[in-house]
């Protein structure tokens, strides 16, 4: 089993999850962020490499990673980066990046430097299965995970195909739209998470495969948010309020204190 | 025997190792069922009736032909003809497109539609088909190239489409495609994305293509009248790189006919400031397909310059990519000072205001023309207008208009 998959393994506990991009505020910043957050009760921590096109994002983690950018933050200093919280921290390390900086980076050089580092999983949201044949491959002889998204939108056939692909877990996006800190979730985000769950579920049962935990993310901002999504998810991802609690308040203090807020919601839910 | 080429792309989008489908997953649906009504809509001769009739009496299709006398006399003798596009409604290939996708969104039963532009040309082609076909538009243009052109986003307006500012990154056309995929994303299931050239993932590079190919098949025809043969040579301005394949595309099999991209070297390929994709570019993936891209080291997208705001974007359709790695196609690059010189050239030996765009394909062909026997034959794709880039041209001689 998987750094990222025993990290689930635990009954009844709910993922908390969050993400930050790297070298946003500052590098120093991101080394400071990640041993509070694991220290505040997180499972998992997905670290966004910066991309100069985002498409996926909103205009939080655009900003952010315009700032990190501008900072000289490259692949190779992400992995640097990784590489030291990976020594100060237990949690498992997730990499978010667009494609574009990894098959620069060239896919097997890339994966082994993720395994050197440290890192546990990639997310890829300009990835889908269809083109992710030779990265699956590659991260599989690395020992990471390839974690592929669902979507509202997304069929059947396709809800099929990522819960035969994805490994680690299944990343739910929950809204139709790109990340960012949202007010209300969409009406109807229960039954989505269902028809997953029962097509994850009569795949288990059919290929005796093992239980596919199923996470989150975009839109959510709020422990009430957050303790009603546990009921019914496997992890909870929080990106967006995270990097504006980072930008209100330099000393962390404020992210701290949410962080713990979501890990008591979820352990309610 | 001759050899056809292969039927590409194949079905997932590929022109051997380039184009695919590099897309977030909430869009590979709608790319799908977009696949699936294009599909429908090619093998229904009503659907191409009613785009030729729309072309014909609409667009005022076919496009001339034209001898350019006078060019071909100050180049010494080869035959240089211009195909003029600048002659189709909206001023520009473009509205071969937009029409075409115009007719697919309103058979797919959308009537939302958001555009992306960069000089204004395809913004407005979408607004103009959106007006006719009572569809409502909305246009993501980058600030930069709001203030290059003030009469296209006004036109724009005219047409009653919303143009929606994008501040993001270069806040040029990549920038506004960005924009324009985070608005699909957020509305996909009541909108339609007209993208406007053969980038994007399948089956955009290959629709917009199809759509386009209108050009190249006129041109057949138009120059077997004249001239009783196919030209010796195509020359087009490559951007993302639709009136060229639009014009390349049917002669593809025709091995003798040989194809000249022409794309932006700005103030030169050195300086960096530039959008020479194909020339000085390496393979990469940018807004859903594997094509040549300019990036840094790290695999950022690079900012990019051109004096002509169409041709001023990172990337270039897969297709190009292609025909680049197979040796179909000749790429080279032109810079802002040689364009505007042709700018200048055609306007003064022919009477043609040419856009920016094409002024490009203009002055790699006068300097090519010189060194050919007088027998030969060159059709260069005539993309556009210039009334658009006046104010550039002023601005750059520094004239107050």
């Amino acid at each position: 089993m998987s750094r990222i998959a025993s990290a689930f393994a635990q009954p009844n506990h709910t993922a908390f999850i969050p993400y930050i991009t790297v070298g946003y505020p500052s590098i120093e910043a991101t080394l400071r962020v990640v041993p509070l957050l694991a220290e505040s009760g997180c499972d998992l921590i997905e670290l966004g490499i910066p991309f100069s096109d985002p498409i996926a994002d909103g205009i939080t983690i655009q900003k952010a990673s315009f700032r990190a950018l501008q900072n000289g933050v490259t692949p190779k200093i992400c992995l640097e980066v990784a590489k030291e919280l990976n020594q100060q921290v237990k949690v498992p390390l997730i990499f978010m990046s667009y494609f574009n900086p990894i098959f620069n980076y060239g896919l097997d050089e890339f994966c082994d430097a993720c395994a050197r580092s440290g890192i546990d999983g990639l997310i890829i949201p300009d990835l889908p299965p269809e083109e992710g044949y030779d990265l699956e491959l590659i991260t599989q002889d690395h020992g990471i995970d390839l974690i592929y998204l669902l979507t509202p939108t997304s069929t059947e056939e396709r809800i099929q195909l990522v819960a035969q692909k994805s490994r680690g877990f299944i990343y739910l996006v929950s809204v139709m739209g790109v990340t960012g800190a949202r007010e209300k979730l969409p009406p109807g985000l229960a039954a989505f998470v269902t028809k997953v769950r029962s097509t994850t579920a009569t795949l288990s049962a059919a290929k005796g495969k093992q239980f596919h935990p199923l996470c989150l993310g975009f839109g959510i901002s709020t422990p009430q948010q957050a303790r009603q999504m546990g009921k019914i998810v496997n992890g909870v991802i929080v990106g967006s309020r995270i990097i504006q609690l980072m930008e209100e308040d330099k000393s962390l203090s404020l992210v701290q204190s949410f962080a713990r807020q979501l890990r008591e919601a979820l352990d309610e839910s | 025997m001759r050899i056809e080429a292969k039927q590409l792309p194949d079905s997932s989008g590929y022109f051997e190792q380039f184009g695919g489908r590099f897309a977030p997953e909430t869009l590979i649906p709608a790319l799908d069922a977009l696949n699936a009504a294009y599909e429908g809509a090619k093998h229904d001769p009503s659907f191409w009736a009613e785009f030729d009739s729309l072309s014909r009496d609409y667009s005022g299709r076919p496009t001339p032909l034209y001898f350019a006398e006078r060019l071909t006399k100050h180049c010494g003798g080869t035959q240089i003809f211009l195909k003029r596009e600048d002659l189709a409604h909206t001023g520009a290939h473009k509205i071969n497109n937009a029409l075409g996708q115009g007719l697919l969104a309103k058979r797919m039963g959308k009537r939302r539609i958001i555009a992306e532009t960069g000089a204004g040309q395809h913004g407005v082609a979408a607004a103009t088909v959106c007006a006719k076909l009572g569809l409502d538009c909305i246009v993501y243009m980058g600030e930069e190239d709001i203030s290059r052109q003030p009469l296209n986003v006004f036109r724009m307006k005219l047409l009653g489409a919303e143009v929606r500012p994008v501040s993001s990154g270069s806040k040029t056309l990549k920038d506004a495609i960005n924009e324009a995929i985070r608005d699909w994303v957020t509305n996909v299931r009541d909108t339609y994305y007209l993208l406007g050239s053969v980038v994007g993932p399948h089956p955009y590079p290959t629709m917009v293509r199809d759509f386009q190919s209108i050009i190249g098949k006129e041109t057949k025809q138009q120059i077997l009248e004249k001239c009783g043969r196919l030209p010796d040579y195509i020359i087009a301005c490559v951007g993302g790189g639709s009136n060229a394949i639009g014009i390349f595309h049917p002669f593809v099999n025709d091995r003798d006919v040989k194809f000249i991209g022409v794309e932006a070297a700005g103030k030169g390929i050195k300086t960096l400031q530039h959008a020479a994709s194909l020339v000085a570019g390496r393979v990469g993936v940018l807004h859903g397909a594997k094509s040549y891209v300019l990036q840094d080291d790290a695999g950022q997208i690079r900012e990019t310059h051109s004096i002509a705001p169409g041709l001023d974007y990172p990337g270039v359709g897969p297709e190009h990519s292609y025909y680049k790695a197979v040796g179909r196609a000749t790429y080279v690059a032109v810079d802002d000072n040689a364009a505007l010189e042709a700018f200048h050239l055609l306007s003064q030996t022919e009477g043609i205001i040419p856009a920016l765009e094409p002024a490009h394909a203009i002055s790699y062909t006068v300097k090519m023309a010189s060194s050919l026997p007088k027998k030969q034959i060159i059709v260069v794709n005539l993309s556009g207008r210039g009334d658009k880039d006046v104010d550039i041209v002023a601005r750059a001689l520094g004239v107050k208009l």
